[in-house]
């Protein structure tokens, strides 16, 4: 009896010390590279490929992020992305809440199709727009501006901020603005002055998905950008690294600096972003 | 808007409806479509149409270019799929997509179930689950120059690698013909595991931990209960992920731009390199049209199944 419950003590033992060791294994895999990425960032230059490499060595210094920070044009880049990134975050999310409101709460005979249409575009390559798209962008003059990156990724984000807006709205229960259309209210102070109001979560959700698709774009910021005032930090950073080829500490600082205001949401949001990534995923 | 206003009785042009027919007035009708009516458009103006206008450079003689174009009819489709250069990236394109999709699917479920693990506390179980998902926070742009800096000759994996023996000389990783494909496709997975772990552990959370009691009575071990109990609890979701995976690793371009840009030896050229340097490194739009057609149909029948499973699964 006793040999019997020290085995099986035994096993979980070694089950529990299988479960760290393969725990510890994949930190590594995951945040090793970017613990690299943060050292790297804090290094002197000449340090970067010291050998034996050091996680943090003598040459600990702020100097990359201050060069980042004191130059003008890297400056601009963050700024580019702020206006772009946050003007399609509205305009997607005010276009989503109408659209969303519509599919959710009319019926229409082109309303199987449309949505259809809406899921289908999802899977068009970028690759595929990008061609026509600079043709386009050309011909409207939005060439190289704010509004032709902000217009480009509405229409990249709006597909499934509708899809996702349109099954929070399914969520809510329709007696609410059925009794208030008894009542007499329109069509728009019931989207806006009832349903808005408890729509938060799924709002936030659509915002923080639009945000980062923003963000993180880097192919249609590269091809229809052409001068520094107008480029995102995503192409500044592969700029930086075709200049300058050896300043990877302030490559890295860059990149830390880029990354922020997604680990910022993230960290602050973070069940939006997993309910609305894991919704996505599954009923997309 | 006015027309909401409006409530039926109100509206004149109701009384312009033959008696009998029972028709909702015109203004009402028309409101869904007037209130959708700012996506439609945009969708309309740049997806539906770009596509149209793409399609169209596809089957012309060089646009944009030239300022008379001819039409030439499939005539660039033979061209394109007679190019090897066009099907070595297409070979290329499929080995960095399995190779991703399944290393996403195998790392994503391991990591799952070992965050599901009963045996953890609740403080290490979020440490673990945050460093894990910390990929995910870095777009493809940044992943690019991390992932250069670490596999430099004179980097630090290099610099372990040659330590503990696994290699007798640092490799170029990136810049080497025989593992630069190798190499992406490893940056690929790093960047691309936890949108798969982190909806696996939702739909690991959902299955109902009395089957894997009634397992246990059984007398099913840890595989047999993962076998009999897991999987098929995750099926669904994993067949999904892999047709959303599937579609976006197939289009990616950054990664694989920011860090070999298709080379070297084109061995790392996949479709979306092989379609830009098409139109913007040597001009030739039509030709570039033609390969994203091409890559717009592979696209649209993965889609096609993506959708048909969405429907199946809604209707359950």
């Amino acid at each position: 009896m006793s040999a019997f419950t020290s085995s099986a003590l035994r096993r979980r033992v070694r089950a529990r010390i299988g479960l760290y060791f393969g725990l510890t294994l994949g930190a590594v895999f995951a945040g090793f590279p970017v613990l690299w990425m943060l050292s790297s960032s804090f290094k002197s230059n000449s340090n970067i490929f010291a050998y034996p490499p050091k996680l943090f060595d003598s040459s600990f210094t702020l100097a990359p992020y201050l060069a980042v920070l004191s130059n003008p044009v890297q400056i601009g880049y963050f700024v580019n992305s702020y206006v772009v990134a946050l003007s399609v975050t509205v305009v997607t999310l005010f276009v989503a809440l109408i659209t969303g409101y519509v599919f959710s709460r009319y019926e229409f005979p082109l309303k199987r199709i449309i949505n259809v249409v809406i899921i289908g575009v999802q899977a068009v390559p970028p690759i595929t727009l990008l061609i026509p798209f600079f043709g386009i962008m050309v011909a409207l003059k939005l060439y190289n501006t704010y509004q032709g990156l902000i217009i480009t990724y509405v229409v990249f984000t709006l597909p499934y901020a509708v899809i996702m807006m349109t099954a929070y709205f399914d969520s809510l229960p329709k007696e609410m603005d059925e009794a208030a259309k008894v009542d007499g209210a329109s069509a728009q102070s019931i989207l806006w002055r009832i349903l808005v109001p408890i729509s938060v979560p799924g709002m936030v959700s659509v915002g923080l998905y639009t945000f980062m698709i923003s963000w993180n774009e880097y192919l249609f910021a590269l091809t229809l950008t052409q001068t520094d005032d107008r480029r995102t930090v995503p192409v500044g950073i592969q700029l930086l690294m075709g200049q300058n080829n050896y300043l990877w500490n302030e490559v890295m600082a860059m990149s830390i600096l880029g990354s922020i205001p997604v680990l910022v949401l993230f960290l602050i949001f973070q069940r939006y972003f997993i309910g609305g990534l894991a919704a996505g995923a599954v009923k997309a | 808007m006015a027309s909401s206003l409006l409530t039926p009785g109100q509206d004149q042009r109701s009384a312009t409806v033959p008696a009998g027919r029972h028709q909702r007035p015109l203004r009402e009708r028309l409101e869904p479509y007037l209130l959708i009516s700012p996506t439609m458009l945009l969708i309309l103006g740049l997806m539906v149409i770009p596509i149209v206008i793409v399609i169209g450079y596809s089957l012309m003689d060089n646009v944009v270019t030239n300022p008379t174009p001819k039409f030439v009819g499939i005539s660039n489709y033979v061209t394109i799929l007679t190019t090897p250069a066009f099907w070595s990236a297409a070979g290329n394109t499929l080995i960095f997509t399995v190779g991703s999709v399944v290393a996403h699917m195998v790392i994503g479920i391991l990591f799952a179930l070992m965050l599901n693990s009963k045996t953890m506390a609740r403080v290490p179980r979020a440490i673990f689950r945050a460093i894990y998902i910390l990929p995910w926070i870095f777009t493809a742009s940044v992943v690019a120059v991390l992932w250069r800096l670490l596999l430099d000759p004179s980097g630090v994996i290099n610099y372990l690698f040659t330590s503990v023996g696994l290699l007798h000389e640092a490799v170029p990783w990136l810049a080497t013909a025989s593992t630069a494909l190798l190499a992406v496709t490893v940056i690929n997975i790093w960047s691309g595991y936890p949108f798969f772990m982190i909806s696996l552990l939702a739909g690991l959370q959902g299955v109902p931990t009395d089957l894997y009691e009634a397992a246990r009575v059984d007398g099913a071990g840890f595989f047999r209960q993962f076998v009999s109990v897991t999987l098929p609890a995750l099926k669904p979701i994993l067949y999904s992920m892999a047709l959303l995976d599937l579609l976006w690793t197939t289009q990616q371009f950054t990664l694989i731009w920011a860090t070999t840009g298709g080379g070297p030896l084109e061995r790392t050229e996949v479709l979306s390199t092989f379609t830009y340097k098409l139109a913007f490194n040597s001009y030739q739009f039509s030709m570039a049209a033609t390969s994203a057609v091409i890559v717009l149909a592979g696209s649209l029948v993965v889609a096609v199944f993506y959708v048909r499973r969405q429907r199946k699964a809604a209707q359950r």
